[in-house]
C-alpha cells in the first residue's frame, strides 16, 4: 500500500434504519489506486456502506471524505464515484452504445467524440461489435461488462462494485475476477468491491475490511487476515480453521504454555495482553498446518493420536476430519495430494498421528 | 484493528450555510422526500374529499326555506331521518337489496374466477381482460340494457313470445326489487371477479398437491384448503360491492319501479325536485354512517371467524 | 396442474359455466348494437328488418354532438390530470420508504369505495355554497377525484415492474431527478402511462352519477342519453349512440389493459 494520505476516509460513520443499526461507527481509510473489498455475510452492512459512498443513503453520524472533500451533502449525480450495480441495471430501452454513453450527457461531447469514447470503452471490456444489441439480447456476463464500461467511461475517481459477480457461474466468475484485477491495475482507479465470497475478496484485493453486524472487525491485506486474524469471528470467516479451547498455564516472554481440551499441553507464540496466566483463550490452527502420519513425527513440536472420522477427496487435495479424544469437534486437516504416501491413512477409522509446529498456533480471545 | 497509520489528516470540514444544511437534512430524510413527491396528489385528494364532506355535515344541520338556507343549527333533519317510518323502511330495503346483490355477485363470480385461476393455462391475460372488461364501460348503458332485456316488450318477453312459450308477457320481470338485484349483480360481477381471482391465484399450488398426497380427493381439497384460503378475497369482494351499491340511484330509477326504489333515489330527489338540500345531506350522512358501522362490524366478524376456523 | 387436485367436476363443467358466465356478462350489452340496426322504434323481438336510419339520425343530432364533444373535453383533461397525479403518487409510494404509507394510500383510494352519490352531492354542496358555478370544469374536478386511484393503481404496477436500480444508475451517471425521469423512467413506464390515460378517459367518458350532480347547462354524453331515455321515439337513436360508445370503449379499454401489463421490453408480472 502506498504511503499516500487517505484518499477515501469513512470517518466514524453510523447508519440506522429504524431500530436496526446497519453500519456501526465504521472508520476506514483507503488509499488512491487501491483495490479494497468489503467482505461479510448478508446483513453485515457492507452494501449500506457502499451505497453511502455512492450517495443513495446518507450517514446518520460521521462523514465521508473523498480526495479531501466531504461528500455527504453531495447528491449521487454530482459525486466523483460511479457504481456497478448488483443487477447491472442496463437500461432496456437503449442499445448498448447508448447505455454506455449515458453518463456522457453532461460533458456535451460531439457525436464523433462520443463514438470514440464508446469504442474505447467497448474495447476495454472486450465487447467490440456489441454496440447495437439490447439488454435482453445479452448474457449475464455481457451485461456485467456493459455495466462496467458504462461506469468506467465516466472516468470516476472511485469505482464502486456491488457484488457484481454474484450472479455468474463459477468458471465465468473466476475469469471475470482476473479481468477485473488486471483492469484495475492498468487503470489505476480506486476500486471498492463488496462481496460475501471470501475467496473472491482474497483473490482480488489489496486490503479487505471484514464486516459483521455493522462493524468492521479487521482491515488488513489478505495475508494478514489469514495468518493473524484478530478474533474468532474473522478467523472463522476467512478460510477454514480449527478452534480448541485452552487455558494459559504459563506465560513466557514471547510465548505461552497452554492446557488444551484434547491436544494436551502445547506451546504457542503470544504477544497480546489477554494471554495471562489462568486466562481462558482459544487456540486456532489452520488445517493445512497439520500433518498426518501413522506414527508420531520427529522434528515437529507436538503430536496427538486420533482416528479418521471422515475423509473427503477433492482431486488436488484431501480433507480429513480426525476425531481426537477430548476435542469437542473433529480436527480438520488439509493435505496436498502429493503428501499422502500410504494408502492406510486414507481409510475412515484408521488411527493416525496429527503433528504441527508451535509457530502455527494462533491465540485468540474467548468470548 | 490492524491498519497502517496514514499520517495526520489536516482539519478539512468547511462550514456549511443554512441552505446547505437544510438541503442535507432534506436529502437525509427519505420520508420527507417521499412525502413531498406525494403531496400534490395527497393534497388534491384529501382536500377534494374532506372539504365537501365537512360542508355536507354542516349543511345537514341547517334547514331549507324556499330557495334559501336557514343556517341556524338544528337536529331537525336527523330526527326526521331516524324517526320517519318511510326512511327506515327504505333504508332496510336498500340494505337488503345491496346485501343480496353482494352475495349473488360473489356466488356467480366465484366459479368463474376459479376456472380462470386453475383451469386456464394459456392466454390467462386474455381471460382476465375479458372477464373484467364490461366493468370499465358505460354503467348507464349496461343498466339500460337490462331495462331492454326485462321489459314488458323487452327481449326476454318478446323472445319467449316468439318462441311460443308464453302468451302474455311476464310482468314480474321489470320494475321490482329482483330486477334491481339482477341488474346490480350483472353490473358489479366484473368488479367482484378480480379480488376473488387474485386470492385464488395466490394459493400455493403445492399446498393442493400436499392435500391430495395426504388423502383428500378434489372435493375435500376444495373445501378444506382452497375455499378457506380464498375466503379473504371473497369477503373483500362482498364488501367492495355492498358499499357502492347502497348509493346507486340509476338502477332503481330505470328498472326498480316504485317497489324497487332505494335510499339513493330519495336523496337524489332532495337535490332535485323536492329541493330540500339539508335533509338530503342529513339522509346521505346517516346512510353513510350506517353503512360504515355495518362494514366495520362485517370486518370484525370476518376476522373473528377467520381466527377461529382457519 | 394435475386433474386430481382440482374441483368442479371435470374441466368441462367449469368451462361451460365460464362460457355461460361470459354470455351473461356480455349478452344484455350486445343487445344494444343488435337493436340499433332494427327497423322499429320498439326494442322487442322479433326483429323487423335491417336499417341504418338510426345511425343516420344520430349523425345529424346536434345536441348529441355537443354532448359528445363535452364528454371528450372533460375526458381528455381528466385523464391527463389524473395520470400526472397518479404517477407522482405511484413513484412516491414505490420508491420511497414512507411512514404511514398504508393509510395514505387508503385515503387516496377512498373514491373507489365511497358511493358516487355521496361524493357528488358533497361536492355539489361545497361548490354551490362557495359560489362556484356548475360547469364542465366542476365535472372535471369530480372525475379527476374518481380517476386518480385508478391511475395510481395502474402506475404502481408499472413502477413495481422495473428495477429500482435503473433510476439509481441514472443518478449515478450524472442525471438529477428531472433528467433521470425524462431519460429513464418515462420511456420505461410509457406503456403504463398510456394505459392510465386511456383508462381514465374511458372512466370519465362513461361516468354518469357525479356528472349528473356537477354539470351545469352543458351536458356530458351520459347525461344527454339519460335525458333521452324517457322518449320512446328517441330510443333507437340512443341505442345507435350506445352501440358506438360500447365498441369504442371495448377497444380502448382492451388496449389499455393490455398495455398496462407491459413495460418497455419486459412484460409486467405479478399484478393483475
Amino acid at each position: 500500500m502506498s504511503g499516500d494520505e487517505a484518499y477515501i476516509h469513512i470517518d466514524h460513520v453510523t447508519k440506522r434504519f429504524g431500530d436496526v443499526v446497519a453500519v456501526n461507527d465504521v472508520d476506514i481509510r483507503i488509499s488512491r489506486g487501491e483495490f479494497f473489498s468489503l467482505l461479510g455475510a448478508s446483513g453485515c452492512g457492507k452494501t449500506t456502506l457502499l451505497r453511502m459512498l455512492a450517495g443513495f443513503e446518507m450517514p446518520d453520524v460521521g462523514e465521508i471524505y473523498i480526495d479531501d472533500s466531504a461528500i455527504s451533502g453531495v447528491p449521487p449525480h454530482r459525486r466523483p464515484t460511479n457504481m456497478v450495480f448488483q443487477s447491472y441495471a442496463i437500461f432496456p430501452h437503449l442499445n448498448v452504445r447508448r447505455n454506455i454513453a449515458f453518463g456522457l450527457r453532461r460533458e456535451k461531447l460531439s457525436k464523433e467524440e462520443t463514438a470514440k469514447r464508446v469504442d474505447e470503452a467497448l474495447a476495454l471490456v472486450k465487447l467490440q461489435g456489441f454496440g447495437d444489441r439490447r439488454s435482453h439480447e445479452l448474457s449475464g456476463g455481457q451485461r456485467q461488462r456493459i455495466a462496467l464500461a458504462r461506469a468506467l467511461i465516466c472516468r470516476p475517481k472511485v469505482l464502486l462494485l456491488d457484488e457484481p459477480l454474484g450472479a455468474l457461474d463459477k468458471k465465468l466468475r473466476e475469469e471475470m475476477q482476473l479481468e477485473l484485477r488486471a483492469l484495475q491495475q492498468s487503470l489505476g482507479i480506486t476500486f471498492i468491491f463488496v462481496t460475501h465470497d471470501q475467496e473472491e475478496a482474497m483473490t482480488l484485493s489489496d486490503r479487505i475490511a471484514v464486516m459483521s453486524g455493522g462493524k468492521a472487525l479487521q482491515i488488513a491485506p489478505p495475508k494478514v487476515l489469514y495468518n493473524e486474524p484478530v478474533n474468532v469471528e474473522v478467523a472463522e470467516f476467512i478460510g477454514q480453521m480449527n478452534f480448541i479451547d485452552a487455558t494459559v498455564s504459563e506465560r513466557t516472554g514471547n510465548g505461552a504454555v497452554l492446557d488444551t481440551a484434547g491436544l494436551g499441553r502445547i506451546g504457542a507464540p503470544a504477544k497480546a495482553d489477554f494471554v495471562r496466566e489462568g486466562a481462558k483463550v482459544v487456540a486456532a490452527i489452520r488445517p493445512e498446518k497439520l500433518t498426518l502420519s501413522d506414527r508420531p513425527q520427529e522434528g515437529q513440536a507436538f503430536s496427538v493420536e486420533g482416528a479418521i472420522a471422515t475423509a473427503a477427496y477433492l482431486g488436488d487435495r484431501s480433507h480429513f476430519y480426525v476425531a481426537v479424544e477430548g476435542c469437542a469437534k473433529p480436527v480438520a486437516v488439509a493435505t496436498q495430494e502429493t503428501q499422502i504416501s500410504q494408502d492406510r491413512l486414507l481409510t475412515e477409522g484408521a488411527r493416525v498421528w496429527l503433528s504441527w509446529n508451535e509457530q502455527s498456533v494462533i491465540l485468540l480471545e474467548r468470548n | 484493528m490492524t491498519e497502517t497509520a496514514l499520517g495526520t489528516a489536516p482539519p478539512r470540514r468547511p462550514p456549511r450555510s443554512l441552505t446547505q444544511r437544510l438541503a442535507i437534512a432534506f436529502r437525509r430524510s427519505e420520508a420527507l422526500r417521499g412525502y413531498s413527491l406525494l403531496s400534490p396528489t395527497l393534497v388534491v385528494m384529501a382536500l377534494s374529499m374532506c372539504a365537501p364532506l365537512i360542508m355536507m355535515v354542516v349543511m345537514s344541520f341547517w334547514s331549507q326555506t324556499g330557495f334559501e338556507f336557514d343556517t341556524t343549527l338544528s337536529l331537525k333533519n336527523y330526527s326526521e331521518a331516524f324517526s320517519s317510518p318511510i326512511y327506515e323502511a327504505l333504508l332496510l330495503r336498500t340494505l337488503k337489496i345491496s346485501g343480496a346483490c353482494a352475495l349473488a355477485t360473489v356466488l356467480i363470480s366465484y366459479p368463474m374466477a376459479y376456472y380462470v385461476a386453475f383451469h386456464v393455462h394459456r392466454r390467462k391475460i386474455l381471460w382476465i381482460i375479458l372477464m373484467t372488461l364490461p366493468f370499465w364501460t358505460s354503467y348507464l348503458l349496461r343498466v339500460f340494457a337490462w331495462k331492454v332485456v326485462l321489459g314488458f316488450n323487452g327481449a326476454i318477453n318478446s323472445g319467449l313470445k316468439v318462441l311460443g312459450l308464453i302468451d302474455q308477457p311476464l310482468e314480474f320481470l321489470l320494475y321490482s326489487q329482483d330486477a334491481v338485484v339482477i341488474t346490480l349483480a350483472h353490473a358489479w360481477a366484473a368488479f367482484a371477479v378480480l379480488p376473488i381471482y387474485v386470492s385464488l391465484e395466490k394459493i400455493d399450488r403445492s399446498l393442493l398437491e400436499a392435500s391430495a398426497d395426504l388423502g383428500n380427493g378434489p372435493a375435500a381439497t376444495f373445501f378444506r384448503v382452497t375455499l378457506p384460503l380464498s375466503l379473504p378475497g371473497v369477503m373483500a369482494a362482498m364488501l367492495l360491492i355492498f358499499i357502492p351499491t347502497v348509493g346507486d340511484f340509476v338502477t332503481p330509477a330505470l328498472v326498480g319501479g316504485p317497489d324497487g326504489l332505494m335510499m339513493a333515489n330519495i336523496i337524489q330527489a332532495q337535490f332535485g325536485k323536492v329541493n330540500n338540500w339539508p335533509l338530503g345531506a342529513a339522509l346521505a350522512i346517516s346512510m353513510m354512517f350506517i353503512v360504515a358501522i355495518i362494514s366495520l362490524l362485517y370486518v370484525w366478524i370476518s376476522r373473528q371467524v377467520a381466527e377461529r376456523f382457519l | 396442474m394435475s386433474r386430481s387436485t382440482t374441483f368442479g367436476g371435470t374441466n368441462r363443467t367449469l368451462m361451460v359455466y365460464a362460457v355461460l358466465y361470459l354470455a351473461f356478462l356480455y349478452g344484455p350489452v350486445l343487445l344494444l348494437p343488435l337493436f340499433s340496426f332494427n327497423d322499429s322504434i320498439y326494442v322487442a323481438f322479433p326483429l323487423k328488418g335491417f336499417t341504418t336510419q338510426w345511425y343516420e339520425e344520430m349523425l345529424s343530432n346536434e345536441p348529441m354532438h355537443a354532448a359528445l364533444l363535452n364528454s371528450i373535453k372533460v375526458g381528455t383533461v381528466t385523464s391527463v390530470i389524473a395520470t400526472v397525479l397518479g404517477a407522482l403518487g405511484a413513484k412516491a409510494v414505490t420508491r420511497y420508504r414512507i411512514p404511514g404509507v398504508k393509510p395514505v394510500v387508503g385515503v387516496i383510494s377512498l373514491p373507489l369505495v365511497v358511493p358516487g352519490i355521496i361524493l357528488g352531492v358533497a361536492l355539489l354542496i361545497l361548490l354551490t355554497r362557495s359560489g362556484i358555478p356548475l360547469t364542465l370544469v366542476t365535472v372535471t374536478l369530480g372525475h379527476v377525484l374518481l380517476c386518480v386511484p385508478f391511475a395510481m393503481v395502474t402506475l404502481i404496477a408499472s413502477f413495481d415492474g422495473f428495477d429500482k436500480s435503473m433510476e439509481e444508475a441514472a443518478a449515478d451517471l450524472g442525471d438529477n431527478v428531472l433528467w433521470s425521469f425524462w431519460r429513464v423512467t418515462l420511456p420505461i413506464i410509457f406503456p403504463g402511462i398510456l394505459a392510465s390515460l386511456l383508462l381514465c378517459f374511458t372512466i370519465s367518458f362513461d361516468e354518469f352519477i357525479m356528472a349528473f350532480f356537477l354539470a351545469g347547462t352543458e351536458p356530458t354524453l351520459p347525461i344527454f342519453i339519460y335525458s333521452q331515455l324517457r322518449f320512446p321515439q328517441k330510443l333507437p337513436g340512443v341505442l345507435a349512440m350506445g352501440a358506438c360508445i360500447l365498441v369504442v370503449s371495448f377497444v380502448v379499454v382492451f388496449l389499455s389493459q393490455w398495455l398496462r401489463r407491459r413495460n418497455l421490453g419486459v412484460p409486467v408480472n405479478g399484478g393483475v
